[in-house]
């Protein structure tokens, strides 16, 4: 019958797709690699410091992509909202830089650096957190039984709102970071020159991800996340105070988000109104990656994301000979998230439907 | 042969088996229970005859031909249709609307053809809609048909659930139970309604109920499930007078009179609705 | 938990004064943390430049007026108690925010707040201290107390008469807003004495004003005493045509003859809503009836605005002069020919997925377009430049310029949305409909998800190709940062906003999303802040969006016979003893 036919042919067609993408995908990635290193045109050196850099932008993503990840566990929803609490941090950190720059702290001794960069990220994270919880309190709490596009349209006029907020707040230039003569200094570590930056935003990040591990592993409130996570109605019935949890996840997002802000800023010297939006969509990229809702999974992906958007240019695409493919970071980063979502989307149970409310 | 074989078919959830290398047949035109306490994996056999799980092991065939690997879409085609434990109408569509999407396989003309409006359109739509209001009127809902579903009375929903399921054509029904949540009367109603589908329209029925009455009121056979495995099987009056099935219901000390039977069934039905994890009734 | 307010005052009020006092002091902060957003996020000083009424009160004093007003207007709503406890409650809150202000003011002499806050200046304070500067830092407490007691008394006021005061203010306030762009226009109309009259450049007078309010309370009041929405739903719903049809007849032609009455300020603005219109009836298909979080939507705009672009260009990228109606079916194909491509091995991924795999194939449309790597073919970030329009005719004739856009958007626009409505009416919407409501159910009765998904995504896709068309023609060029994935997530707040699953929902979507916005351009940055608001807050009153599809849906059947709820049961009794 008519009918019939399509459907075959569309099943058909599919899997050829799907099976031609994969061969694609493959060949990309293996010749182009084997290309450009074959070329020679890259020193060791030059990897390295990609490395490197792709190892702490990655640790930028991996903090951001835990606010999403935890937020979305316990919530099963998508906080647009979230790069504009990066951006928060980001700001904070810049008053403090210029406050403590003009009486002479900042670059008063690499003590002093490291000290101010503390309190950056100190005041940075008391801005964020009561911020996020306002977010949380005005703009999703009287939605937590909608459907879900409901919250995640109010997570997009959050996410207006408080971009438009800076911008009137403190205008829409770009504001540079007075520069900290320390965090420069290179240092030399099993062989490599790196800079005591990119150390100490790897440090940081990997501190406050153990930390925060051991918090949701280990703590009572951190079980009560998880427990809320899983199933908010037993965990409400087993006495859990589901909106305690609630809030002090997007609580532990937030102080990750406004520390990464520090961070991105002092690597990037610059911020303004809309600096979160992008590192936003990718560190969410990176927790879908790593698989959302599970944090050794963000913070996974987010290293990963980074790796391949400092790499994966040059790597994949120089051996071909495409001009400028820098340019095209962000579509290796997006295509490898649909890769991943059309052959692996890691969370959706392995039974084909697990419903099971029949 | 039987309409409906299954033979050895298993379903695991990760260490759970739901459903254990159970035997099935179900013959043309007959009347089925199938009941068992909570947890047996009675809805578990269910969606899997539908096709909304896969089976770990073994095989279900309908007529000759093995089902048990097709969506559930393939499974309409071939005429076996439910309803649900939970009423899963589509709550934002009128009712008639809802029996309209049952009988979208035998809608064939393309959208453009929609667009356009064809004569051949207006003449498909027009005798689906007649069709559509027939069974509302059989199902005792007619005139309601712009109501919607979702503001439907409880009794009403579970007819219209059967409604949309007959606008599908179907030769096997099953009907996740269908008395759950009535007051006694309607489940009267709703018995004599089961046996009509089968009278007047040769469908087969098959059943999860836990009403005792329903059940033994109107199954020509029972099939007693128990922790994924079949614990007896036979009519009404056989299964009553069975120890391991009053054993199931009632525990050791069990006294072993239909009554209490009757009575453990009636029992645990109140906490039918409410069951929502994976393993179901 | 009240308490006796006693103190000098007593003598002069009702011997008990009594209310709960520690609500009212909480809304009084928050009155007053929203009073401080307000004047350092910019709303009140920048708006300060826009008058309301002319010589009276600006934009900006207006929104500090209102926001003290409401601060006590919250705290007194909910009181019982005698009249004087309601002017002190009113009084006490919006004291507190009027305190919050003056604060401000004095710190703001003491400390540089200007080196974060931008708007923390000189200008500001004057602003709040009526020019008296620093020494006059009591005023805004004054003044918030004054307003927050006014409101208090206002609470007093029988219902009716604040609903007609309410109208009547809200009437002015939205005048003035469109005052300038109404006078404009006006201006080479036979109405121009009254344009003088009642409007200024920006703002209304204080004669229209005047005249604003009356006649906005004069209509209220005709509407209620006639009680004309009770009239309205008390004709038959296949009756109701005759109403609306003179209505329909009346605005259509008000639109066709737009362009030469409002200008081509006003055509611009409704042609871009006609796109946005275009493309959410096309999203209205994915995702209002089937269900389909597509967040990278914009790309199939974008393949519709190149293919047109590259067809008819007579730039240095096109590759073939053809005339813009030789190119649409092409560029519609393509659309489509991309939804199949981008769809097929995404249609399995659900929900949440869906939205980010979606999302991620726009960003890469839209880096692809713009790179060097396919610089050759689609020119760069600079992208295809000289469009030429569809009509190719002399400079006065009426079809010139920006007009013909509009008239061909309108079309382009009326088409899709009849083509959706015949779509949603078939038995194919139906499946789209009960796929969204209940994706495993509906397999279950028989509906291919893959195939009727992949129509939905396919369909939508040919929606926005030609809506990308037409921009195409508009703008006269096409590059890459049109392609944002800001336009796809307007598209979908817009008709989420709307109405999902609603066409007229998805007209009045564009109008309050894309058209206000547009509209005021004036206000330029701080649109996205109320346009923020206003998705927040329509999301937490009103979800199911302005228009919902339930209000149009059984409209147009025809209404079966309804029986009494209880014939049904009798007739199922019936048919049993009968059987």
């Amino acid at each position: 019958m008519q009918v019939g036919a399509i459907e075959r042919v569309t099943e058909v067609a599919i899997a050829v797709f799907l099976w031609a993408l994969r061969v694609v995908v493959i060949l990309v990635v293996v010749v182009g690699s084997a290309l450009t290193l074959m070329s020679g045109r890259y020193s060791l050196e030059t990897w390295s410091n990609l490395v490197v850099s792709g190892l702490t932008l990655g640790s930028i993503y991996a903090l951001i992509a835990l606010g999403y990840t935890m937020v979305y566990g316990i919530l099963r929803m998508i906080n647009f909202a979230h790069g504009e609490i990066f951006t928060s941090g980001a700001f904070a950190g810049y008053f403090i830089a210029v406050g403590l720059n003009s009486v002479g702290f900042l670059n008063a001794s690499p003590l002093a650096s490291l000290l101010s960069v503390v309190i950056m990220i100190a005041v940075a994270i008391a801005i964020s957190t009561p911020l996020a919880l306002l977010v949380e309190r005005i703009a999703y709490r009287p939605l937590r039984n909608a459907p879900r596009l409901v919250p995640l349209i109010s997570a997009i006029g959050a996410s207006y709102v408080l971009q438009y907020t800076y911008r009137g707040l403190f205008g829409p230039g770009i504001y540079s970071y007075p520069s900290v003569a320390w965090l420069n200094e290179l240092l030399p570590i099993g062989g490599l020159r790196i800079r005591v930056l990119d150390v100490l935003v790897v440090a940081s990040a990997i501190a406050m991800m153990v930390g925060l591990y051991l918090f949701v592993m280990r703590t009572k409130m951190g079980t009560a996340i998880r427990a809320v996570s899983e199933d908010k109605e037993t965990a409400a019935l087993m006495g859990i105070d589901v909106n305690r949890a609630i809030v002090t996840t997007f609580a532990l997002g937030a102080v990750m988000a406004g520390a990464a802000g520090v961070l991105y800023s002092l690597l990037y010297t610059q911020v303004y109104y809309l600096t979160g939006f992008i590192p936003g969509i990718k560190a969410f990229t990176a927790a879908v990656l790593g698989g959302i809702g599970n944090i050794p999974g963000a913070m996974l992906g987010g290293l990963f994301l980074g790796q391949v958007e400092s790499i994966g240019p040059t790597l994949f695409l120089d051996g071909f000979g495409v001009p400028s493919p820098n340019q095209l970071k962000d579509v290796i980063a997006f295509t490898m998230l649909v890769l991943v979502l059309v052959f692996r989307p890691s969370g959706i149970l392995g039974e084909r439907i697990a419903k099971a409310r029949a | 042969m039987p309409l409906l074989t299954a033979q050895q078919v298993t379903k695991r959830f990760g260490g759970l088996v739901a459903v254990n290398s159970l035997d099935f047949t179900l013959e043309q035109g007959s009347i089925v229970s199938v009941i068992g306490p909570n947890g047996a994996g009675k809805t578990t056999f269910f969606n899997c005859i539908a096709g909304f799980y896969k089976t770990d092991g073994g095989s279900i065939s309908f007529d000759g031909t093995p089902i048990n690997n097709l969506r559930p879409d393939q499974i309409a085609a071939l005429r076996i249709n439910r309803t649900y434990q939970n009423i899963r109408l589509f709550q934002n569509m009128s009712a008639i609307e809802n029996v309209l999407v049952g009988q979208h396989r035998h809608l064939h003309t393309p959208w453009i053809a929609s667009v356009l409006n064809t004569r051949g359109v207006r003449e498909e739509e027009a005798a689906a809609l007649d069709e559509a209001r027939e069974l509302l009127r059989y199902v005792g809902l007619q005139g309601r048909g712009d109501i919607l579903a979702g503001k439907l009375p409880y009794g009403d929903q579970r007819r219209l659930e059967v409604a949309r399921a007959l606008a599908t054509r179907p030769r096997l029904l099953l009907l996740d139970e269908p008395t759950a949540g009535m007051n006694p009367s309607e489940k009267q109603q709703m018995t004599a309604f089961i046996r009509r589908l089968r009278d007047d329209k040769g469908i087969t029925i098959l059943l999860i109920e836990h009403e005792m009455r329903v059940v033994m009121g109107i199954s020509e056979r029972i099939t007693v499930l128990n922790y994924g495995e079949k614990l007896a099987e036979g009519t009404p009056r056989e299964i009553q007078t069975d120890e391991r099935v009053i054993e199931a219901y009632l525990g050791r000390s069990g006294s072993g009179d239909e009554s209490a039977a009757q009575r453990a069934g009636g029992a645990a039905e109140p906490s039918a609705g409410a069951a929502t994890t994976v393993t179901g009734a | 938990m009240t308490r006796a307010l006693a103190g000098p005052g007593a003598a002069t009020v009702a011997p008990r004064v009594a209310f709960d006092w520690r609500p009212v002091v909480r809304i009084g902060a928050i009155g007053g943390a929203v009073s401080l957003y307000l004047c350092l996020v910019g709303i009140v000083p920048v708006f300060n430049q826009r008058p309301l009424i002319i010589g009276v009160i600006s934009l900006g004093q207006t929104a500090l007026v209102l926001s003290l007003f409401a601060t006590g207007f919250v705290a007194t709503r909910k009181l019982t108690g005698t009249a004087g406890a309601r002017f002190l409650a009113g009084g006490l809150a919006g004291g507190i925010a009027g305190a919050v202000l003056s604060a401000l003011v004095l710190v703001g002499s003491v400390v540089p707040l200007r080196n974060v806050f931008l708007n923390a200046s000189p200008e500001l304070y004057d602003l709040l201290t009526f020019g008296l500067g620093t020494s006059g830092f009591w005023a805004p407490l004054v003044t918030g107390i004054a307003l927050g007691a006014l409101a208090g008394g206002f609470s007093l006021l029988r219902p009716r008469l604040r609903r007609s005061l309410y109208v009547g203010f809200l009437s002015v306030v939205i005048m003035g807003l469109f005052a300038g762009l109404i006078r404009t226009p006006l201006l080479s109309s036979p109405l121009e004495n009254l344009a003088r009259l009642l409007f200024a450049p920006e703002g209304l007078t204080p004669v229209g004003a005047v005249i604003t309010f009356a006649v906005a309370v004069a209509l209220n009041e005709y509407r209620r005493t006639n009680d004309l929405g009770r009239r309205y739903r008390a004709v038959p719903s296949d009756r109701r045509w005759t109403v609306i049809a003179p209505a329909a007849v009346v605005l259509s032609i008000a639109v066709l003859i737009l362009p030469q009455t409002l200008g081509s300020f006003f055509a611009q603005v409704i042609a871009i809503v006609a796109l946005y219109v275009m493309m959410g009836l096309g999203l209205n298909i994915t995702l209002g009836l089937a269900g389909l979080l597509d967040l990278g939507f914009v790309a199939f705009f974008a393949v519709g605005a190149y293919t047109v672009g590259l067809l008819t260009s007579t730039g240095e990228y096109g590759i073939a002069q053809w005339s813009f109606w030789a190119a649409v079916p092409f560029a519609v194909f393509f659309a489509m020919l991309f939804g199949a491509f981008l769809g097929l091995p995404i249609l399995g991924i659900r929900g949440d997925y869906l939205a980010i795999a979606t999302m991620g194939f726009g960003e890469i449309i839209r880096i692809l377009a713009g790179s060097d790597l396919l610089k050759p073919l689609l020119g760069g970030p600079r992208g295809i430049t000289n469009i030429p329009k569809p009509f190719d005719v002399p400079p006065d004739h009426w079809l010139a310029g920006p007009n013909q856009i509009y008239y061909i958007a309108l079309a382009g626009a009326a088409l899709i949305a009849f083509i959706a409505w015949r779509l949603r009416g078939s038995h194919l919407g139906r499946a789209w409909l009960a796929i969204r409501e209940d994706e495993d159910v509906a397999e279950a009765t028989g509906i291919n998800l893959v195939q009727t998904k992949l129509l939905a995504y396919i369909l939508g896709a040919a929606f926005a190709g030609l809506g990308g068309a037409v921009f195409a023609a508009l703008v006269g060029s096409i590059f890459a940062s049109s392609i944002q994935l800001i336009v796809s997530i307007n598209v979908v707040a817009l008709i989420i906003v709307g109405g999902m699953g609603s066409i007229p929902g998805v007209v009045v979507g564009a109008i309050f999303l894309i058209g206000l916005p547009e509209l005021f351009r004036e206000f330029s940055e701080y649109r996205y802040l109320f346009y923020g608001f206003a998705l927040i807050a329509m999301m937490r009153f009103r979800p199911e969006g302005l228009l919902p599809s339930r209000v149009t849906l059984r409209e147009l059947h025809v209404a079966e016979n309804e029986q009494p709820p209880d014939a049904a049961e009798g007739a199922l009794v019936a048919q049993e003893e009968a059987g």
